[in-house]
């Protein structure tokens, strides 16, 4: 019988081999290939922008982006708090323009991809988006006749060169604008039609080459993208490309018990979607309802895909079209943000209220219920080990 | 002689030792979505019985993350086509409390039945819910599809 016993202990030796390194299910692996770079598609063009692959559009776009003489104080652009060293965030909590506002810089590596802007998708292309910090008071603060004029004397001829000439200031006002101050309105409102039509013509094409530029911002490859592609090949990792164990721990959490590979999903690690995951409102800001207060302002920017600025068919207006307009759930709803690159820029969320990934962590496991609608979080239980290793895989999305 | 048996006997005992271990990994291993999930059947009564209804992507395939066409296919139980229909569509994800991302519209009749389904987007993996109210001469009727991604 030793031969036997031998042979059986053998055999259960060759069956145990193979458990000795974590392994992850075909469907882990399935969910962690969907979430690598390499998965990214080409970005698609923008029709409704016939500028947005136009390099001379984009060389313009860039000049704009870091001009601050895009301001009505001469002191503010875009990388004011798109810092293009700090994945074009500024690491405040609020963003601080000519004022401060209610809410976090957003990041932009892959922006062009979104089909909503803002927190709360209150605009619907990346062209219009650029549009509203021009004219917000607490950004650039400027308005979109002053805007054009300086266009005209800054950059005349590039622009004429892009978009064709340049309308005839004379006899319009200095300052004008629909969203100005009253005297800002009133001289918008003395203007003909044919005269607003023009000057909103040059303020959609501003927005039309930053957005041509920006399409360039797109996410770098990571420690976990080098992980993935060699888990998908069956490549043996080498180098940064080996995980540790605590960060395959968090790499199975995040796609297993944590659920959050339910939204944060694909290679962007976004649903792309507005959700109320009972994040508190940030002290001392005004009240903040999110995506249903943002549903009439998108459908009311005269920029938007229905209005006349549109370059293509209505046909690429499907998202507007198709849009949810009044649902309870778009109550203190937010976008989903990108987790590329997040560890290294806190504070989080939408008003920046949590300051470390940790308490970012903390609170999905938590789950407290929202301040206004419903959360739809459910309570995780999350030792401190667990949550320890989600914030280590997390960090991989940066390395 | 004796041996020959003994080796038989050792056989016959690992290949019971075998599949003893293998239905304890198969009965503990947990099930895959496809056995224990909701019927994703594309063609159905309605809940009333008055119309048989099919779901189809416009494309064949389901994508997630874009905005997509369907086609919902509206016949009697006859099989004459239901033409003249309104349709309304809402839905969800059960297991996630939330509802549709997109509210889809039936867009354009397409002919003998068949009505386009525009502006379904599923965001995430896992199982929707697609649910179509159904008036037509006829009478009034629904229907729920499931479409697990």
């Amino acid at each position: 019988m030793t031969r036997l016993s031998r042979l059986v202990a053998l055999i259960l030796l060759a069956m145990s081999a193979g458990c000795g390194k974590p392994d992850f299910s075909d469907s882990d692996k399935r969910t962690i290939a969907s979430l690598a770079l390499n998965t990214l598609p080409a970005l698609k063009p923008d029709t409704t922008n016939r500028f947005a692959d136009v390099p001379a559009a984009a060389a313009l776009g860039s000049t704009l982006f870091f001009d601050q003489g895009m301001s009505g104080d001469g002191t503010v652009s875009c990388s004011t708090c798109h810092k293009i060293d700090r994945q074009f965030q500024d690491d405040l909590p609020q963003a601080v323009g000519v004022g401060r506002t209610n809410r976090r810089t957003m990041a932009l590596a892959g922006v062009a991809r979104d089909p909503w802007f803002f927190w709360d998708g209150r605009r619907d292309s990346l062209w219009a988006q650029a549009l509203a910090p021009l004219e917000n008071p607490l950004e650039q603060a400027g308005n979109r006749t002053a805007f054009a004029r300086y266009i005209k004397a800054r950059f005349g001829e590039r622009y004429e060169r892009i978009f064709g000439p340049l309308p005839d200031f004379a006899g319009l006002p200095l300052n004008a604008s629909p969203l100005g101050t009253d005297a800002e309105k009133a001289a918008w409102n003395s203007m003909s039609d044919a005269q607003r039509d023009a000057i909103n013509s040059v303020f959609a094409n501003i927005g039309k080459a930053i957005a041509a530029f920006e399409r360039s911002i797109e996410p770098a490859q990571t420690r976990f993208d080098r992980f993935a592609l060699d888990l998908a090949t069956g490549a043996e990792p080498k180098g940064d490309a080996i995980f540790s164990e605590q960060e395959i721990l968090g790499l199975k959490l995040f796609i297993g018990k944590g659920n959050c590979v339910t939204c944060h999903s694909g290679p962007r690690f976004t649903d792309n979607s507005f959700h109320n995951t009972g994040v508190p409102p940030a002290a001392g800001l005004p009240p903040d309802r999110g995506r249903i207060d943002a549903v009439a302002q998108v459908l009311g920017d005269p920029f938007n895909c229905f209005g006349a600025f549109r370059d293509g068919d209505a046909g690429a207006c499907g998202e507007l079209r198709f849009m949810v307009k009044d649902s309870p759930e778009l109550i203190r709803a937010y976008k989903t943000p990108s987790l590329r690159g997040a560890a290294t820029r806190p504070p989080y969320m939408h008003a920046g209220q949590f300051s470390s990934l940790d308490e970012v962590v903390g609170h999905y496991a938590k789950a407290s219920p929202s301040v206004e609608g419903a959360s739809e979080l459910h309570p995780l239980d999350l030792s401190d080990r667990e949550r320890a290793a989600l914030v280590a895989f997390l960090q991989t999305l940066s390395q | 002689m004796a041996s020959l048996w003994r080796y038989i006997l050792a056989g016959l005992g690992l290949a019971a030792l075998l599949a003893g271990i293998l239905a304890v990994v198969y009965l503990t291993a947990p099930r895959s979505p496809q056995s224990a999930g909701p019927d994703v059947s594309r063609t159905k009564q309605t809940d009333n019985g008055l119309f048989v209804a099919s779901l189809e992507p416009e494309r064949g395939v389901v994508r997630q993350g874009e905005l997509q066409s369907w086609r919902l296919t509206l016949k009697t139980k006859a099989g004459a086509p239901v033409e003249g229909a309104a349709i309304a569509i809402s839905g969800g994800m059960p297991q996630h409390n939330h509802g549709l991302p997109t509210s889809p519209q039936a867009s354009d009749y397409l002919g003998d039945g068949r009505y386009r389904i525009e502006g379904l987007k599923f965001t995430m993996s896992g199982w929707w819910q697609l649910h179509f109210a159904i008036s037509a001469t006829a009478g009034s009727d629904t229907v729920l599809f499931n479409v697990v991604l």
